[in-house]
């Protein structure tokens, strides 16, 4: 196995770099950005993997130069950055690294909208900057008892909700399709969750269909005293109507892991006191890394070995 | 005193007097919820009067007395109250009141604690997901523009499956502990006793809970035998990736010390609402990124200051009444 080639995309995380490195031949695609088209001529059909993940996943150009590609691992539960279909077509399959983060992504949603709500960040300002001599702080909004929106019902979105529920918040969801075990409210719409909740999470995948599902009509309906979480991927909202309903006062807040165009938010928002931003940091805890590195590792080495994939997607 | 006769013009002066030396938050913020028809306020910090004055000249009959952190109930105010029988706090903790001597001269006591668990434990378990996963710090490393400029932020430390240890499993004690079980952390909590009833492994001491925990959660009131009840032996025992919250009052941690283990890196981080002096803060605490500062203010939110201002009305209206206080302290 160590003569099998496997290409990285794009740095990730060292642990897992340097496990790759010990077990196969690795190449890593930014080693070679100078070079590229030499790098592909010499190497792109020895190839055998690909490790992508949130930023740098495996595109169908990437798929199409690499004749001999048998499996894409992708160091993410998120499949945007992977073209699914052409994958189908070559019979190239795809793992991802599914429950491991779904602890840490729950936990942040949640820590985000008390961030918000409580103004945490805000608070934590005020005093560093010396501004409590001066005066007291006013008055935070109540998290315990809001109704929590969720759009999409899967690992992520259950494990908000039960997370949610212990602060006796009423939980309500929209999704595709209505969960059969379940007894949160339903909603077929989505301006109708936003309408009917104060708090809106989005934790559902990526896909053509869900691209702005959070778009001007939705932030209107969850209205000047509502709060969007999204911890998802940016593109599930309109981010300009986002901006602007944030900068007008339509919206009461935000709390925002991902953007459109990372590493680069929405400047206009970083005055504002009634958003918290962070950069994608959803999974990024020492645990969960290791543990999402260790699902790579074990998915690519099943593959090579003839073994079932823990976790493959197709 | 003109300005004393102008307000209880409109009243009738027969209405018993409940006297307010400096007004707590939730006056200040919420004053019409106190207009009632069983009392009215007489309001010391509008007087010019020095306060051994004012309550020598005009407090003599005064029977209850609401206060706060900011105007502390001593043996020397008690003494200057006659016809005192009711002292009622606006807020959770009562260390700022003589229960020695109330308890000496039968006089009652109220409190707010219920209203406030859920507020407290919300901003308990948000001060613990800040550290742990170092929102506010990574909310500032996005607002610097690092994050185009430097890459990924460090990593954080995963909540699921740490070991929390609730020191005071009173009402925020408890509210936090279901909390944070929803998050798959196991608790356990030192208590002056065991509680029976509930599920979570007790501790009898502050040390033997630190040693076992990764993350310590303080919800108990200050009393002389919980002041710096939590030092440094107690943190160096939490150890380097140990994490502190205090939600409830500055003095019960050595402030001193735990600055010190801090600035070594001896603990992991400190999400805290409550200081030994506010409203100063140390200023070590201010170059820290695995710090997050609270200006004491897990309580408020309109929802608990709306109830805890009802709460303060229901105890003096059934006081006026000679009806069972609604949340008397009751003395152990």
């Amino acid at each position: 196995m160590n003569n099998t080639c496997v290409l990285v995309t794009c740095p990730m995380f060292t642990y897992l770099e340097q496990e790759l490195e010990t077990r196969f031949n690795l190449f890593k695609l930014w080693d070679h950005s100078s070079s590229k088209a030499e790098f592909f001529n010499n190497y792109s059909s020895s190839i055998k993997a690909v490790v992508g993940n949130t930023k740098v996943g495996a595109d169908a150009k990437l798929i199409d130069s690499l004749p001999n590609l048998e499996i894409v691992a992708s160091y993410s539960v998120g499949l945007d950055k992977i073209d699914l279909d052409k994958c189908k077509q070559r019979g190239i399959k795809v793992t991802n690294t599914p429950d491991v983060l779904t602890d840490d992504v729950a936990d942040l949603a949640i820590g985000l909208a008390l961030a918000v709500l409580r103004k945490v960040c805000v608070c934590d300002q005020f005093v560093r900057s010396g501004n409590w001599i001066n005066g007291d702080f006013g008055l935070a909004t109540k998290f315990s008892g809001k109704s929590v929106g969720i759009v999409g019902l899967g690992r992520i979105g259950s494990a908000i909700a039960k997370r949610a529920e212990a602060f006796q918040c009423p939980i309500s969801y929209h999704s595709r399709s209505k969960k059969p075990n379940t007894n949160y409210k339903y909603y077929l719409n989505i301006v109708d969750l936003a309408a009917n909740c104060e708090i809106l999470v989005v934790a559902c995948a990526l896909t053509e269909e869900t691209h702005h599902i959070v778009n001007r009509k939705v932030i209107d309906a969850l209205g000047p005293k509502g709060f969007l979480i999204n911890i998802a991927r940016g593109a599930h909202v309109d981010e300009p109507e986002l901006v602007s309903a944030l900068l007008e006062g339509r919206l009461g807040g935000a709390g925002l892991d991902v953007f459109e165009n990372e590493p680069e938010p929405p400047e206009q928002l970083f005055a504002l006191d009634n958003v918290v931003l962070v950069p994608h940091v959803g999974s990024d805890t020492g645990e969960t890394s290791k543990a999402m590195a260790d699902l790579v590792i074990s998915n690519l080495e099943a593959h090579f070995k003839g073994k079932p994939l823990l976790t493959p997607v197709i | 005193m003109e300005h004393h006769q102008e307000r209880s013009d409109h009243r009738s002066q027969d209405l018993p007097q409940v006297l307010v030396i400096k007004p707590p938050p939730v006056l200040t913020l919420f004053e019409d919820k106190f207009i009632s028809s069983k009392f009215q306020l007489l309001k010391a910090w509008e007087s010019t009067l020095p306060l051994d004055q004012f309550l020598t000249n005009y407090a003599g009959s005064v029977r209850a007395v609401l206060c706060s952190g900011a105007s502390p109930i001593t043996a020397d105010i008690i003494r200057l109250l006659p016809s005192l029988q009711l002292v009622i706090t606006a807020s959770a903790g009562v260390n700022h009141i003589d229960l020695t001597e109330c308890r000496r001269l039968g006089i009652a006591v109220t409190n707010a604690a219920g209203v406030f668990s859920d507020d407290g434990a919300d901003a308990a378990v948000g001060l613990l997901i800040d550290v742990l996963r170092k929102v506010s710090a990574a909310d500032r490393y996005v607002r610097n523009g690092l994050w185009p400029a430097k890459g990924d932020y460090a990593l954080g430390s995963k909540l699921g499956g740490k070991r929390v240890g609730v020191v005071g499993l009173g009402g925020f004690g408890s509210a936090v502990a279901k909390r944070l079980e929803a998050f798959g952390c196991t608790v356990l909590y030192n208590s002056r006793t065991q509680k029976p009833s509930v599920p979570y492994p007790f501790y009898s001491t502050v040390l033997e809970l630190a040693a076992d925990s990764d993350s310590l959660i303080i919800c108990c009131g200050l009393t002389a035998e919980t002041r710096h009840m939590i030092n440094r032996e107690v943190l160096l025992v939490l150890g380097k990736q140990g994490v502190i919250v205090n939600i409830a009052r500055g003095a019960i941690i050595n402030e001193k010390e735990m600055v010190e283990c801090l600035v070594r890196g001896e603990i992991g981080g400190a999400g805290l609402d409550v200081f030994e002096n506010e409203p100063n803060v140390p200023e070590e605490l201010f170059g820290l990124d695995n710090v997050v500062l609270s200006p004491h203010r897990v309580v408020f939110t309109p929802e608990s200051f709306v109830a805890a201002s009802e709460l303060v009305v229901g105890n003096l209206e059934a006081f006026f009444s000679n009806k069972p206080l609604l949340s008397p302290v009751i003395y152990e």
